[in-house]
């Protein structure tokens, strides 16, 4: 536990205000207590410098238990200029083969609407589809690979082949076995047909079948389910929790119940589809502030305040910040001892989605608050899912027992979606009473340190090997950079080739000109498939020539 | 004539200049592109764009609005406005008797025979329509799945989290329901919800029916269109609707060209137990150039000859409905949802509908339990035939005690005699629909004291756009006897006599 977190919430800051003899100027509480500079990751670098280390407490008012480094470094010059070039030579050859495929000379794939309706208004712009059609068709074949096993450290891909450049894709019938999966989201290697987890899981499905035919509210709410989210609740350390059927709804279910009109919702700029679409189904006033920037943040914050609402100068009723724990186009790991610090003196909530770092971060495997030695009691709305670390669906929130039960009152998800399946729910059970050594091994706590260390040593050997590799030296999401439009689709077809499943994105999932392939860690990973990942990814990465890191290998972190 | 090759000029310009200054990097690839397209022109152009790339520059620089409004005050005023900030709490208080708060617990299966607080009842409340949810055939081929796939799919559809099962089920549901393609989602609610703004954006006009159902409206909201209500069912008032914006569309022709319309109705309406006018429906279509959006998670699986739905009870083309959407959660009784219609349509939602593409995909013994489910539905039509003589059978008997029974305080508001849903109301409400709400609930509690397992229908009543009545859901599926189906009518008579006298 950190010292501020030890501290009451205002009288903390007081203190620390006091102590320091900080004037009270608009960043001045971040910025004396923070002893690394913070740039913003996504545009522009004023300095070359890309290591940010908190302190460590040595002054005796350090947020942070532990370094906090987390790297973005600078696009090159020249990659950047090739980048847009490249995009320049696509657009402008998508434009040729568009002129093309109207006077028919090149066929054209694309589907067409019914002879009958020619005359409605079009379904879909034109240009809504150029860069589906010129883009990204050119490179489809690295997204939506069929897979034909269990998503584990292994898995098993439908070999498909194209006959018409990705428009359709035949299958072969032949099954590319053994590919080290660097896709999936199985952090602490929950995705298994065999073992506790599934033993239990198949036990329900044969009791209770699969589906449940109706809502929470009404006659869907089973055994299974009041247990889990007792379990859920004693894993985070709240009061209470509730669980639902789909992560993505959790989100955009339930934060319309929380806020609504003259309600401010501050969202960090990189916040995942689910929170954005939440915030703009609730009906509050949205403001997006820089990706991690405690600055921004706090500016905001002030502003909302002292202006209130806009031209009626109301004050907010009350105001939310979004956050995710780890980003996961980024790999960054939110600052949430500065966030939590920022939302005391300001008296705004927090709403943490926990989506990929529940499970996967912490020593005790809960999440960024674990990781980073907080208290859970101060985080307001403890939002993650099911569907990452435990290797089952769903989502879930936590926290005050007047905050769930207003939700399960008013949430979305509780009066009209169905409710879990139960042997989901069981998975769920099975694999969060492992990982709290619940089920009398610790066996749950050697996947979550297996994790950590697979993470860090995986990170320290692609910087080692000269690639840009983004966000947190923590973050089982390990982004590399690839900038160019042309490698993306080249280093997913290089790496399957080499029998290595990787992600790879591009806009508009990222920035238009920072493309990256994502490498998720696993538990299940060993260290000779991390090893033969690497000597391919540093192989495809010569050949690529996407090896573009111009740092020395940054200092080690013990 | 003068000709300046300055393609290369501008690329430095831009990716240095423009990215420092932090402009949107869509914006300057924009600009790239578009100087990148004409690599050689006359000077005039070179000027004249130079002019304006310096005009958007200073656009970007002064602030062409305020998001707030400059203050004088100091420093410690501003510090004071913050220490008196008090925000409202994060959720308003509840009362400990909030009838939604406390949920009925099943114990075990919620299957035919459903045990609700510790007492085993009949379940008439879950949307088990076929009975598939205790069918050995459909837990088996759930538990083959999970042995070779496990549970959870550890990524969204695009990362791996294809399975092959995931596309047998498309390809058996565009088989079934005798469509191009099917798209599955891993949450019902989230299948019409996503589809709506997939297609329909800011500007275009959506005609909705009053009587839609939850999932259908926060779709709406999501898509950030025009919504025009009409009268539940009532052609008239749609035709109406219509006409009117045809008449608008006259007066602005260039708007029109660009705005798309849909109608979005529901095969059978959940919130009303009776079925949509499709033949009438498709009519309008072609008339005022409209596209037709079909929910069917309560008729897919229950009305047609197959159960392939209101297309098929009316015998309409279903080439002539442009997206059909249902869940999987009822008569199929695994989880999940599906959309169905013309590739032309439907392949859009893979990139564009955010429940598909943002969402970790359907776990796999999930939809091996789905396939299964439409297997049997395929083999075995019988099942459907014979549901129906429950159907008449419940509806006789409905009528019997509620409708023709003038001595009876409780309604039923069934318009169809397909509705497996049906919702019982009250005849006179109190006025009050708190005490409504506890009446109907007291009729419920005196069943499940019968072993007859009832549900009240659930809303969000600050939420829905038209908020039902209150009303006790009734649900008839395959596995009851017409002698449980007896014992129920009779019970819920018997308990709003007691209740409601």
């Amino acid at each position: 536990m950190t010292e501020s977190s030890a501290n009451k919430p205002a009288n903390g800051q007081v203190c620390h205000r006091v102590k320091n003899g900080v004037k009270p100027g608009r960043n001045g509480f971040i910025k004396n207590h923070h002893h690394y500079h913070h740039q913003q990751p996504m545009y522009c670098y004023p300095e070359d410098k890309v290591q940010h280390t908190a302190c460590n407490g040595s002054s005796g008012l350090g947020l942070y238990s532990r370094p906090f480094i987390e790297s973005f470094e600078e696009t090159p010059m020249l990659v950047a200029v090739l980048t847009y070039m490249g995009y320049g030579i696509l657009t402008i050859f998508g434009y040729l083969r568009d002129f093309l495929r109207d006077w028919k000379i090149e066929r054209c794939h694309v589907a067409r609407e019914r002879e009958e309706q020619r005359d409605f208004v079009p379904l879909y712009q034109d240009f809504e589809n150029f860069y589906t059609r010129n883009l990204y068709m050119r490179i489809r074949d690295s997204w939506n690979r069929p897979i034909c096993s269990v998503p584990g450290a292994k898995v098993d891909l439908v070999e498909r082949v194209s006959p018409d450049y990705n428009w359709t894709f035949d299958y072969t019938g032949k099954v590319v076995e053994g590919v080290i999966n660097m896709g999936s989201y199985n952090y602490l290697g929950f995705a298994e047909n065999t073992g506790y987890c599934a033993d239990a899981s198949a036990e329900v499905t044969m009791k209770y079948g699969v589906g449940v035919a109706s809502t929470r509210q009404e006659m869907g709410n089973l055994d299974r389910h009041e247990e889990m989210e007792e379990l859920v609740a004693k894993f985070l350390g709240v009061e209470s929790a509730m669980a639902f059927g789909m992560g993505f709804a959790t989100n955009s279910m339930n934060i319309p119940a929380l806020t609504g009109k003259g309600c401010l919702i501050l969202s960090d700029e990189l916040n995942h589809a689910s929170l954005v679409l939440g915030a703009r189904l609730s009906g509050s006033t949205i403001r997006v502030f820089k990706h991690n920037n405690m600055q921004s943040l706090e500016k905001m914050l002030r502003d909302a305040i002292v202006h209130g609402q806009p031209r009626t100068h109301r004050p907010w009723k009350k105001i939310l910040i979004l956050v995710e724990g780890i980003y996961s186009m980024e790999g960054s790991i939110v600052r949430l001892p500065e966030v939590i610090a920022l939302k005391k003196r300001y008296r705004a909530y927090l709403y943490l989605d926990e989506a990929h770092s529940i499970g996967a971060l912490g020593p005790g495997g809960r999440g960024v608050v674990d990781y980073f030695g907080l208290d859970p009691r101060d985080v307001d709305v403890m939002m993650g899912t099911f569907t990452k670390s435990f290797g089952a669906a769903g989502g879930y929130i936590g926290g005050r027992k007047e905050l769930l039960e207003y939700l399960r009152s008013h949430s979305h998800s509780a009066v009209y979606a169905a409710s879990m399946s139960p042997p989901v729910v069981e998975q769920i059970i099975a694999s969060m009473k492992c990982i709290m050594g619940e089920d009398g091994t610790t066996l749950g706590r050697d996947r979550v340190q297996q994790l950590a260390e697979n993470t860090l040593y995986f990170r320290r050997r692609l910087t080692e090997m000269g690639f840009i590799i983004y966000g947190n030296s923590d973050s089982p999401v390990v982004p590399m950079m690839l900038y160019m439009p042309a490698k993306i689709g080249a280093f997913g077809r290089e790496m399957l080739k080499r029998n290595i499943g990787v992600v790879v994105v591009g806009f508009p999932a990222t920035p238009i000109i920072e493309s990256r392939a994502r490498f998720c860690i696993s538990a299940a990973h060993t260290k000779d498939m991390l090893d033969t990942a690497l000597s391919v990814i540093s192989e495809v990465g010569d050949l690529l020539q996407v090896k573009y890191s111009r740092h020395e290998r940054l200092p080690s972190l013990d | 004539m003068l000709f300046i090759d300055y393609s290369s000029a501008f690329n430095t310009i831009i990716s240095t200049k423009l990215r420092t200054l932090g402009l949107n990097t869509s914006i300057c690839n924009w600009i790239l592109d578009f100087l990148m397209g004409s690599p050689q022109a006359p000077a005039y152009h070179l000027v004249l764009e130079g002019i304006l790339i310096l005009w958007i520059i200073r656009l970007l620089f002064s602030k062409t609005y305020k998001l707030q409004e400059r203050s004088d005050l100091t420093e410690k005023e501003k510090e004071d406005l913050i220490e008196e900030w008090q925000p409202e709490p994060l959720v308003p208080p509840m009362s400990k008797d909030h009838p939604s708060l406390n949920y009925d617990i099943v114990t075990g299966p919620p299957s035919h025979k459903i045990i609700v607080n510790g007492k085993e009842c009949i379940n008439f409340a879950s949307f088990n329509f076929l009975g598939f949810l205790d069918n050995e055939r459909v837990k088996q081929k759930a538990l083959t799945s999970l042995r070779r796939y496990g549970v959870g799919t550890c990524g969204p559809r695009g990362f791996y989290g294809t399975f092959d099962v995931h596309l047998e089920l498309e390809d058996r549901l565009a088989k079934f329901m005798k469509t191009e393609e099917a798209i599955i989602y891993s949450y019902g609610f989230a299948t019409i919800a996503s589809a709506i703004p997939a297609y329909s954006k800011r500007g275009d006009i959506v005609f909705v029916d009053e009587a839609a159902c939850f999932s259908i409206q926060k779709g709406l909201q999501a898509s950030r269109s025009f919504i025009k209500y009409f009268k539940h069912n009532d052609m008239e008032d749609l035709e109406r609707l219509l006409k009117e914006q045809e008449i608008e569309d006259q007066r602005n022709p260039r708007k029109a060209r660009v705005t798309r319309r849909f109608i979005i109705v529901e095969g059978l309406y959940i919130n009303t137990a009776d079925v949509c006018p499709l033949p009438d429906l498709v009519k309008l279509k072609y008339k005022y150039k409209v596209r037709i959006f079909l929910e069917e998670s309560m008729s897919f699986g229950v009305l047609g000859e197959h159960g392939r739905g209101v297309t098929e009870h009316f015998g309409v083309n279903i080439d002539d409905i442009d997206l059909i959407s249902a869940n999987m959660e009822n008569a199929v009784a695994s989880i999940g949802g599906f959309c169905c219609g013309r590739s032309f349509v439907i392949d859009h939602q893979r990139l564009s509908g955010q429940g598909y593409c943002f969402s970790a995909s359907l776990p796999p013994m999930l939809a091996a339990a789905a396939i299964e489910a439409l297997n049997i539905m395929e083999e075995d039509p019988v099942v459907i035939l014979i549901w129906f003589r429950f159907f008449i059978f419940m509806y006789d008997l409905v009528n019997k005690y509620f409708q023709i029974d003038s001595y009876s305080a409780v309604k039923s508001v069934i318009g169809e005699v397909y509705a497996p849903a049906l919702h019982l109301q009250l005849e006179r409400s109190s006025g009050s629909r708190d005490t409504d709400v506890r009446m109907l609930r007291s009729i419920v509690d005196y069943c499940l004291e019968r072993q007859i397992a009832l549900t009240l229908a659930r809303y969000l009543d600050k939420e829905e756009r038209f908020l039902p009545p209150p009303s006790i859901r009734v649900v008839v599926t395959i596995e009851q006897t017409e002698e449980d189906i007896e014992k129920a009518a009779s019970c819920i008579r018997e308990a709003a006599l007691a209740i409601l006298k």
